[in-house]
């Protein structure tokens, strides 16, 4: 009796999780008719069409743009995490707060937030027109370095907490023996703290890196048209083009992507946890 | 070493900078200038009277009710069911629970909404509830099942030794000690279902836009500073519930740790 409980949960993801990535893939072998609407078949010609020179430049701009975004994410998390870290107990805790409450506030607003800076009539333009600096609003909008800003920005609540996690766990006396031994404090950070913080830091990584490829409204908000990413041109699809097949046959290979990236994430825990067994 | 402290710092001002500069901005009588012109309430005002915006303010409540009423009490009664049952294949169930957490909502919103559309279904709130109740599940399943794990079953037991009967032990002990978490993921899952634009966008009808699309739309169309004062309110009202859920369930976890 007590274990129906946990069956409406198991039959509405059922229903409305999986059933319809099943959907998704089904129509991933169909045809676009030429009203957009859907023929059925089995052809895997919309996957071969991923692999055309404008769709593969896409590819390469998106994991381009998520691995800079990732890397940046990455320098500037750890410092912050690095502190909070070393704080009191209390001051932990409020730090840890300060830093989350934006990942609760909606990422459209804390995009938006970016394009009131950085417009041209915006705070930046403004200030360095008052004092003189310069006579034209430069365009600060509408590029790649914007786009790579927004998602910085929206994403680094996702490293700060997996590297604080385990910042927090690391053992204390195995840096104070390597103090002991003679070592320097960059020494001891690059022996001791960063190898011994792997886990966090793959663990941040792989979240941001697999969060990024599928984005598309930050692109959309600070990029302009010309700064597409796949979750662009997977949206377009849907919604503009009208090829559900061939947008679902995208999205198939995103997801294959991020599969593959998490799977990797996990061998490699895996490997480093059977090496230090081992020592 | 010493710059670490100056530097994070400077990492917290530049998270909440843009924020501030946007809340700031909302109180500026310029339409389209950033430079300050002097303080009005105008935009709020134009912002009450705004129809549309009233429109998406009531759909969003209401899908964001619904959601919170069906997820709270499907997560809730599958914790529960968890905690203290064994399945058969108990964690890999578990792990099917945690997916919608992990898998790109861009790709969530578009599934559904061929779904939707496979079946006929017409886009509306009656589509947003049904997305916003498959990605709120996972959370309010990890805060109560966590809580359960948490209490352990001794406090359980005990009572049915002295006596209690199972009813009685729910009742008395179990639900008291998930109480807060339950109040927690209430609010959590309000929060998200009136915050989420990604899977909404997809599923939300003509009829049935929520904020955080309509705010999507001001942007598309232009600026408006109208766009600065519905931002700041939902930036405040964001921080006030998140701050009250995080209240309760330390509240409630430091009960716990006192009775334990």
């Amino acid at each position: 009796m007590g274990k129906l409980m946990a069956l409406p949960i198991m039959f509405w993801l059922i229903i409305f999780f999986m059933l319809p990535f099943v959907f998704m893939l089904i129509i991933s072998f169909y045809q676009r008719g030429i009203y957009g609407q859907l023929i059925p078949g089995f052809s895997l010609d919309n996957y071969w069409r991923f692999f055309d020179s404008l769709y593969l430049g896409i590819l390469l701009d998106t994991l381009v743009v998520a691995f800079v975004t990732t890397i940046s994410v990455l320098l500037i998390a750890y410092p912050l995490a690095y502190y909070i870290s070393r704080l009191p107990r209390a001051n932990q805790a409020i730090w840890l707060v300060i830093v989350m409450i934006p990942f609760w506030i909606n990422f459209l607003i804390r995009s938006y937030a970016w394009v009131i800076i950085l417009r041209s009539q915006g705070l930046v333009n403004t200030i360095l027109l008052k004092l003189g600096i310069i006579d034209v609003p430069l365009s600060l909008l509408y590029n790649w370095p914007a786009v790579m800003l927004g998602m910085v920005y929206t994403l680094l609540p996702f490293m700060v907490l997996p590297l604080y996690v385990s910042l927090e766990k690391l053992d204390r006396r195995k840096l104070e023996a390597a103090y002991d031994l003679g070592a320097r404090p960059w020494q001891a950070f690059w022996h001791i703290t960063l190898p011994l913080t792997k886990p966090g830091i793959a663990l941040g990584s792989i979240i941001v890196f697999v969060s990024s490829i599928g984005m598309f409204v930050v692109p959309d908000v600070m990029g302009g048209a010309k700064s597409m990413l796949l979750g662009n041109v997977i949206q377009n699809q849907f919604l503009s083009a009208r090829d559900w097949p061939f947008g679902s046959a995208i999205s198939v290979w995103l997801m294959i992507l991020s599969a593959i990236l998490i799977a990797l994430y996990y061998k490699a825990m895996q490997w480093e946890q059977r090496l230090e067994d081992k020592l | 070493m010493k710059i670490l402290r100056p530097l994070s710092y400077f990492i917290v001002a530049f998270i909440y900078i843009p924020m501030i500069v946007l809340m700031v901005f909302s109180f500026n009588q310029s339409r389209i200038n950033a430079a300050w012109s002097g303080f009005t309430l105008d935009w709020y005002r134009s912002l009450l009277e705004n129809r549309f915006v009233l429109d998406a303010l009531s759909n969003s409540m209401l899908v964001a009710s619904a959601t919170t009423v069906i997820a709270t009490i499907m997560g809730a009664f599958a914790a529960y069911g968890f905690y203290k049952y064994q399945f058969r294949w108990h964690s890999l169930w578990r792990g099917f629970i945690y997916a919608p957490l992990i898998i790109p909502e861009l790709l969530m919103g578009l599934s559904l909404l061929i779904l939707f559309s496979q079946f006929d279904i017409p886009l509306g709130k009656g589509t947003l509830i049904i997305a916003h109740v498959t990605f709120s599940i996972p959370f309010v399943f990890l805060i109560i099942y966590d809580r359960l794990i948490e209490m352990g079953k001794e406090l359980e037991e005990a009572a049915m030794d002295l006596g209690a009967s199972p009813m009685q032990t729910f009742f008395l002990i179990t639900l008291p000690v998930l109480m807060p978490s339950i109040f927690a993921s209430i609010l959590l899952v309000f929060t998200l279902s009136l915050d989420d634009f990604i899977i909404s966008f997809f599923v939300a009808g003509p009829n049935s836009t929520t904020l955080p699309i309509y705010i999507y739309g001001m942007i598309k169309r232009g600026i408006s500073p109208e766009i600065n004062a519905l931002a700041t309110l939902m930036i405040i009202f964001t921080i006030v519930f998140i701050a009250i859920a995080e209240w309760i369930r330390r509240k409630g976890s430091m009960k716990v740790n006192k009775t334990s």
